[in-house]
Parts: C-alpha cells; sequence; structure tokens
C-alpha cells in the first residue's frame, strides 16, 4: 500500500454530502463563536439597573473619583464581565476535557472533588481564617486554590498508585468518594461556626463574578493562560482516547502522556476558575453539550468552541443575574442552572 | 517489511523469581511480508497480548520485538504507528463520529501536532472506505451502524493510516455467518489486491483456514506449532489446543479445510 496517493481500486464514490474540510469547518465555527462571545462581553458592561454613559466614561476631563459612569463602567462591571469570561471559558473547557479522558459524557470539572476541595478550602479560611491577612491577597481565593489543587493531588496520587496509571474506572470513584469526604468535612466545619460566617460561606459556596475589583482576575490569569497552553496540545489526541485507550495507542498517542496532561490542565484550570469566582455549576456540562449538538463531537472544534461559548454563556448568564430582578441580584450559579437546564432539555428532546 | 519477536516473555505484573506469572513466555514468531498469519489457540493463551506486543502497544519484560530489525521498544509511538494498524476486537467511541471522521483517525500518526488532514488525507480516507464497501456510509454516525458495517469501518480506519501491516484481534467474534464471511472475503482481497500483510488472533478455526497461509498455535504462553496452514492444522492440533475431538478435512466445494468438531475431548 502506498502512502500518499490513493490506489487504483478507489472508485468514483459519489460524496453524500460536500467535502467538508474540518480546517474550514474550524475556521468558520471559531470565527461565529468568536464573535458571539466579542459581542456578549462588549454590550455586558453597557448594561444593568443604573445607566451608563460610554461617552462620559471615557470623558477624561471629569476626575474619576467624581465621575460616576466610569466607576460604575470600570469598578462594578467590567472586572465582572472579564471574570465571567475567564471563569466559563476555563469551566467549559475543563468540562470537554475531562470528559473526553474518563470517557464519559456526564463528566463534570466538579467531578472529581476539585470543587468541593476548593470549598472546603473556602470554607477553613472563612470560618478558622478569622482576621489572617496576607497583604495585598485575599485569603480566600488563596485557600481555594490550595484545597482545589491538593484535592487534584490526592485523586492523581490515588489513581496512579494502582499499578495502572490514570485508569478513568479509578479516578471517578476516587473523585465521587472525595466528593462525599469533602462534603462532610464543610458540614462539620459549618456546624462549628456561627451564624454570620455560615452566611458568608453559603454565599461562597453560590458562586459569585463580583470579584472586586482587578486584583484577583490578574492573580488567576496566569494559571487559566498555563491550563489553556496545554490545552492547544490535547484535541487530536482526545478524539482518539474517547475511542479507546488501545486504539489511541495503536495509532501513535502516548496514552499516559496525554492522560497527565490532560489531567493537570484541566484541574488548573477548575481550580483557577474557583477560587476566582466559587462553585459555578452547570457550565462544565451544559457548554460542551450544546456546542456538541451544534458543531459536532471533533474536539479540535469541541474544545476551543467550547472555550468561546462558556465565556459568553456565563457573561451572559451574570447580566441575567445582576438585572432580572434588580436591584435585587440572584446568585449566578442559580441563574446558570435555571437558564442552561432546560434549555438543554429542549434540545436534547428536539434532537431525539 | 519484516514484523519478528524473539523469545518473548511478558507479564502484566512482574514479579521477581516468579517466571509462572507470565502470560507469554519465550515465544518466536516472524510475520512474513505479504502472509496472512493466524493465532491460534484457548481463551486466556495470551493471543491478545502477542498482538498488543507486536503493536508496540506493550512492550516485552523480557526478549525483543523488531520492524525491519529495529527494535519496537526503542520507536516513537507515532512511528510505529505508521508501520503496523491495529484492528481491536470491539470499538465503542464515547462520542457518535462519523464514519468519515472514525476514518480519519487513521491519519493521526501522519499529521503534525497542530496539523489538521488536508484533502490528500480525505482522499485517502475515502479510498479506505471504498476498499471495504462502506463509502455509502460515510456521513453515517459510527454508533448506528450494524456490527459487520463497523468491524468494515474499523477496518477502513486501519488501512487509512497507510501501513504495510494489519494486526486484528477476533475480527469476526461479533458478527453473524454471513459478515463473517464477508470480512474473510474482505481480508484475502486486502492481501491478494493490495498487498496487506496481515496478522490475526480467531478463535474461528475455518476462518484461520480460509484466509490464513501461515499458523502460530499458542497454549499457555507458549508457541506449540507454527507453519503452513496446510500442516499445521490438524485434528491433533485442534486437541492439543482445545481439548476437543475435531474432524478436520478438505472440502472440494470450499476449497479448504474444513473443522468440524465432534465431541469434547475429555
Amino acid at each position: 500500500m502506498t502512502g500518499g496517493t490513493p490506489a487504483e481500486s478507489a472508485s468514483p464514490v459519489a460524496a453524500p454530502r460536500p467535502s467538508t474540510l474540518a480546517r474550514a469547518r474550524l475556521a468558520t465555527t471559531l470565527l461565529a463563536f468568536g464573535l458571539l462571545t466579542l459581542v456578549t462581553c462588549l454590550l455586558a458592561p453597557l448594561v444593568g439597573s443604573s445607566h451608563v454613559s460610554l461617552a462620559r466614561a471615557f470623558d477624561p476631563s471629569i476626575p474619576f473619583a467624581d465621575n460616576v459612569d466610569a466607576q460604575i463602567f470600570f469598578v462594578a462591571r467590567l472586572p465582572r464581565v472579564i471574570a465571567g469570561a475567564l471563569v466559563g471559558a476555563a469551566l467549559a473547557s475543563a468540562g470537554v476535557v475531562f470528559q473526553a479522558i474518563l470517557r464519559n459524557p456526564l463528566a463534570t470539572p466538579f467531578t472529581l472533588g476539585v470543587s468541593a476541595g476548593a470549598s472546603l478550602g473556602a470554607m477553613l479560611m472563612i470560618i478558622l481564617g478569622g482576621a489572617l491577612s496576607l497583604g495585598p491577597w485575599s485569603p480566600v481565593p488563596l485557600a481555594s486554590f490550595a484545597g482545589a489543587a491538593g484535592a487534584a493531588a490526592l485523586v492523581y496520587w490515588l489513581a496512579s498508585s494502582t499499578g495502572r496509571p490514570m485508569s478513568g474506572a479509578v479516578l471517578l470513584l476516587a473523585g465521587v468518594t472525595l466528593n462525599a469526604f469533602f462534603s462532610a468535612l464543610i458540614l462539620f466545619v459549618q456546624y462549628l461556626a456561627d451564624f454570620a460566617e455560615v452566611y458568608r460561606a453559603a454565599r461562597w459556596l453560590m458562586g459569585d463574578l463580583d470579584v472586586g475589583g482587578f486584583g484577583p482576575i490578574v492573580a488567576s490569569l496566569p494559571l487559566v493562560l498555563v491550563a489553556f497552553g496545554l490545552f492547544a496540545l490535547l484535541p487530536a489526541s482526545l478524539n482518539l482516547l474517547s475511542v479507546s485507550d488501545e486504539s489511541a495507542a495503536a495509532r501513535g498517542v502516548d496514552v499516559v502522556r496525554t492522560h497527565r496532561v490532560a489531567f493537570v490542565s484541566a484541574s488548573l484550570a477548575t481550580s483557577a476558575a474557583v477560587s476566582l469566582a466559587g462553585p459555578i455549576g452547570f457550565i462544565g456540562i451544559v457548554v460542551p453539550h450544546l456546542v456538541r449538538l451544534l458543531v459536532g463531537v471533533d474536539h479540535r472544534i469541541v474544545l476551543p468552541a467550547s472555550a468561546l461559548f462558556g465565556a459568553a454563556f456565563l457573561v451572559a448568564c451574570d447580566l441575567a443575574a445582576r438585572t432580572v430582578l434588580a436591584p435585587v441580584e440572584i446568585p449566578v450559579g442559580v441563574v446558570t442552572a435555571l437558564l442552561g437546564g432546560p434549555f438543554f432539555l429542549w434540545l436534547l428532546v428536539r434532537q431525539a | 517489511m519484516s514484523l519478528v519477536a524473539r523469545q518473548v516473555s511478558f507479564s502484566y505484573r512482574p514479579v521477581p523469581g516468579r517466571a509462572d506469572a507470565r502470560v507469554l513466555r519465550d515465544v518466536d514468531l516472524t510475520v512474513r511480508s505479504g502472509s496472512v498469519t493466524g493465532l491460534l489457540g484457548p481463551n486466556g493463551c495470551g493471543k491478545t497480548t502477542l498482538l498488543k506486543l507486536l503493536s508496540g502497544v506493550l512492550t516485552p519484560t523480557s526478549g525483543a520485538v523488531t520492524v525491519n530489525g529495529r527494535p519496537m521498544a526503542a520507536m516513537p509511538r507515532r512511528e510505529a504507528a505508521r508501520q503496523i494498524a491495529v484492528v481491536p476486537q470491539e470499538t465503542h467511541p464515547a462520542y457518535d463520529y462519523t464514519v468519515l471522521e472514525m476514518v480519519l483517525m487513521g491519519r493521526h500518526p501522519h499529521l503534525g501536532l497542530f496539523q489538521i488532514e488536508g484533502p490528500a488525507d480525505i482522499a485517502i480516507a475515502r479510498e479506505a472506505l471504498a476498499a471495504t464497501s462502506t463509502a455509502h456510509l460515510e456521513s453515517r454516525p459510527f454508533p448506528s451502524l450494524s456490527g459487520g458495517e463497523r468491524q468494515r469501518v474499523v477496518i477502513a480506519s486501519a488501512l487509512a493510516q497507510s501501513t504495510d501491516t494489519l494486526l486484528l484481534d477476533e475480527p469476526t467474534a461479533s458478527l453473524d455467518l454471513g459478515h463473517q464471511l464477508e470480512i474473510a472475503a474482505l481480508l484475502t482481497r486486502l492481501n491478494r489486491q493490495r498487498g496487506v500483510t496481515l496478522c490475526l488472533a480467531t478463535h474461528d478455526l475455518n476462518l484461520a483456514a480460509t484466509v490464513c497461509d501461515t499458523l502460530v498455535l499458542l497454549r499457555d504462553g507458549r508457541v506449540v506449532a507454527d507453519g503452513p496452514t496446510a500442516d499445521v492444522l490438524t485434528s491433533r492440533a485442534v486437541r492439543q489446543l482445545y481439548d476437543v475431538d475435531a474432524d478436520v478435512r478438505f472440502h472440494e466445494a470450499a476449497g479448504r479445510l474444513t473443522v468440524v468438531p465432534v465431541a469434547h475431548a475429555l
């Protein structure tokens, strides 16, 4: 058999559909999702319970301290939109990666205990940390990142000490068990706490994109960027791994190394997202599935499209959270589930 | 192209000093270029493990597998995948890839890290679909196919890998009689018309008699006999492998040996 050209036995088969090159599909799909994300992120800071005049916000002749429009735009809304885009993109792509390496469409970024670890870290800091101050660093995100990274490391260690490195079944069982264990510890810590602390802790668990300025965003940006750099190496291998480890190996994929890179990058993205905004559920499962319903299952398209759509989806959900019952705000995690759930079910039923 | 195993032993969890934990023991095997080699043996005799060693997915505990004289263990995975393609026993993708997408995955070892398959790759994939009579299924979701169609698409995906050698694990195991014969005819055609070297593990002695020119018999991780099919496939061999008394004779109409199991020998 020759490597380059079709052999003489090739018959002129009429293609049942026009030859859609993955390259062309990738370009048009990413362009469409990119535009959607861009428009959402540009419109979101303009909408809210009080009107903002862009002309005034960007007027350099008005001192910032007196410029209400600039304060609302730059302090209250812009960081929130950027945080939403960052967290949405990170959770959606981490969901895609976990679903591929666990070969399980129901996996989420939180399946392996990362968010429970993050929550436990945050609870401990809120309730036991008291007035602990770490200079410019806010202690709660640091503690939740430490909890998330610790949980991921623990699951990784458990799964790779079984002799069969990164077995999907062991990862899932270890993750589910750790989730339950950490949740019990969280309840125990809350039981010991006083009323005000429990209220703060409960609010943290609902997820909140009001991160309080650009500082926390800048702190988590490098982590998210490293994770996305690693994600870029994965999509073709994820396609093969989601068929089977064995056939992926026979097609030239280094299965063990790819599993490691995938696990580490997806855990890093999840940890950074949760430490920034708390455990916002549903993004990591609903966005990848919506994207698959729209563009097919090729990870080379699904992964970047999910990152873009995740950003747009969470920014839009947060916009709804800020405006629907204004001036009262709904926790954004509630909105993601309330909006995403029925829409997802409608799409599922329509497809079937 | 020569694929050779020399004194290959393998254990999934090596225990020092316990040689009996080995799944395969001192196996010597040569897959001749252009041949159709059949691996026969009872359940658990090490056929599947031997195929994984031959494809380089597993590395021998001792001994070596070489491709054209080069040890497989020292070869990067992508390079090995450009030499040898594998058709696994069953394929259950986690997502609904289309048939064309499944076949295009065979191009993976020929593409760079950020390279997406182009018109030449699609032409190779379509040609592989045509060679396995599955061109009309191109845009169907893979899970919607019948068992026989699926197996032919998986073979097409291995063909799209553009290798000289194809390793197949029980290619007809879950198929009905019609599809079994269809796959047998396809394998013979691939070997005769395209010169693809085939090595298949199978429980189906009549399939082996139909398509294989060379047989290797395995029992308890050892090679107990090997050679041309006509010499190796005997009622004695069937008894030795499966403890079954069988009638092995040349069938005029089929033009080949046929195996009729008569009774369990114990």
